[in-house]
């Protein structure tokens, strides 16, 4: 049996994490935080968070970096908005959620091949690549590299999707790809100029 | 006033075709002036944002600008696009380094975007630009007290839908029974649908799906109207993953614009109804509807 000490020490809070945390879009009221619970109650997937909205809230303004990184809750929010709307102290825990995604993301703290990121990236890359992003062939890239045999469980669901002419191949593309790749080398040059 | 249209991926895409089709009928036949934006390019949904925050408002200005181009506002069906430009367009102006970036990411491809253009739903033009009443006297083939559950999802009336109520919302009730239909109420028409959760955590996803599809079918609604080619998907998609040793529920899931299409006397076949993968058909003859 091993022991495992439940109570963190003040020094080991990672108050860089923390300060992170409330300088987000969305952040700046973290620390005016009640606890009220209203974003856990009203969030429809907290019943099978491991940290409910309310907790990891907590968690996070106290600095405690890796509970709140390697948790499971994050990669459960679906941005329904409904903790951001309902917060009496106008906190946007939707907007905090996808801080902690980058975060996560950044520093590897997610399961691998856990879809929910994969799915963030290849999006990310389609997006660059073509400007718009083709359903099926964002599918397939992501289940590739997450989950190879929901690949042949999604098989039948596809064919009933190619059969009602749901499905296309055809990958889309928009005209001035160039101006896409512009807007992002010009994004890069401004986070370094206006260190953000 | 001509609209800049925004399809968005998935709308433009095979898979909500159906969406895209009722919507060109339904604004051609109400006087709806609009035109596809030029080379729109995607909004970068819920997943852009998860990677890089500030390239994310980039993306999605450009298609604000280039419709401020054209002196535009925009109309923008999916509910991810309609979320992320406004909130695109709140954030410029509310957060000056944000404002700075997509200004200068925008500026290097010869755009500007000063907020003038506006995002807006279809839902709000058909209610507060067309009217009830105007609708009312174009329908052809009304819907004959087809039981109807409007879905609203999230991202449409939170955080930024300034037509219509956050909790409960009813402007696709009032559509709806414009047309004919008779609209049933139940408590989750706002709640979320599981979005990409059934891909990523099946049991999740399916926990969603099948307490929606319940309440709507509990309340005796024959038919689900969505507003989002993500919402409309979940429901109708694994309708058979939801019996759980039960018949599972089987229930066509609609766009709220076909179904208004149909009433202002479309043919089944120019809205996408034969692209369903629960049939339509037998519903809409339980209440005598054509299905032509």
């Amino acid at each position: 049996m091993s022991l495992e000490r439940k109570i963190k020490l003040e020094a080991e809070r990672d108050h860089e994490f923390a300060d992170w945390m409330a300088r987000k879009v969305g952040g700046e009221k973290l620390r005016h935080c009640l606890q009220c619970g209203l974003c856990s109650g009203t969030c429809p997937l907290s019943l099978y968070m491991d940290y409910t909205p309310r907790r990891l809230m907590y968690l996070a303004r106290e600095g405690f970096k890796a509970e709140v990184l390697g948790s499971l809750s994050i990669w459960l929010c679906t941005s329904c908005y409904a903790c951001a709307m309902g917060c009496p102290k106008q906190i946007n825990t939707t907007e905090m959620m996808y801080a902690l995604k980058r975060r996560a993301i950044e520093e590897k703290y997610y399961p691998k091949h856990f879809s929910v990121p994969v799915m963030a990236k290849q999006f990310a890359r389609m997006v660059r690549q073509s400007g718009r992003i083709t359903e099926s062939w964002l599918m397939m890239r992501v289940l590739m590299r997450s989950s190879i045999s929901s690949l042949f469980g999604m098989s039948r669901l596809g064919l009933r999707l190619f059969r009602s002419r749901r499905i296309g191949f055809l990958p889309e593309k928009i005209h001035r790809r160039g101006e896409i790749a512009r807007m992002m080398d010009a994004v890069e040059a401004a986070r370094k100029e206006f260190s953000v | 006033m001509k609209y800049a249209y925004y399809p968005g991926c998935s709308v433009n895409g095979a898979y909500g075709r159906g969406y895209d089709q009722s919507l060109r009928f339904t604004f051609g036949v109400l006087g709806v002036e609009f035109e596809e934006l030029d080379d729109w390019n995607c909004c970068g949904a819920t997943s852009y944002v998860s990677v890089d925050d500030l390239t994310s408002y980039a993306l999605a200005a450009r298609n604000l600008a280039l419709a401020e181009r054209d002196h535009r506002d925009i109309v923008a069906p999916c509910a991810a696009c309609y979320l992320v430009l406004n909130k695109t367009r709140h954030y410029i102006s509310d957060y000056p380094h944000i404002g700075h970036v997509v200004e200068r990411a925008l500026g290097e491809i010869g755009l500007s975007y000063t907020g003038q253009t506006q995002v807006r739903h279809p839902l709000d033009i058909l209610l507060n630009e067309v009217g009830i009443q105007a609708i009312a006297q174009k329908v052809k083939k009304p819907l004959r007290g087809l039981q109807v559950a409007p879905y609203y999802g999230c991202q449409i009336v939170r955080p930024y839908a300034t037509f219509d109520d956050q909790r409960k919302p009813t402007s696709m009730d009032k559509l709806l029974a414009a047309c004919g239909a008779k609209v049933v109420n139940y408590p989750e028409k706002t709640e979320c649908c599981g979005a990409s959760q059934k891909g990523a955590l099946s049991e999740v996803g399916l926990d969603r799906i099948l307490r929606l599809l319940t309440s709507a079918h509990a309340q005796g609604a024959q038919v689900i109207a969505t507003a989002c080619p993500l919402c409309q998907f979940n429901l109708e998609c694994y309708q058979e993953e939801t019996g759980n040793g039960q018949p599972p529920i089987t229930m066509p899931i609609l766009f709220f614009t076909q179904l208004i299409a149909l009433a202002l006397g479309a043919s089944a076949r120019e809205i996408g109804l034969d692209r369903s993968i629960v049939p339509v058909k037998q519903v809409l003859a339980s209440k005598e509807i054509a299905y032509a």
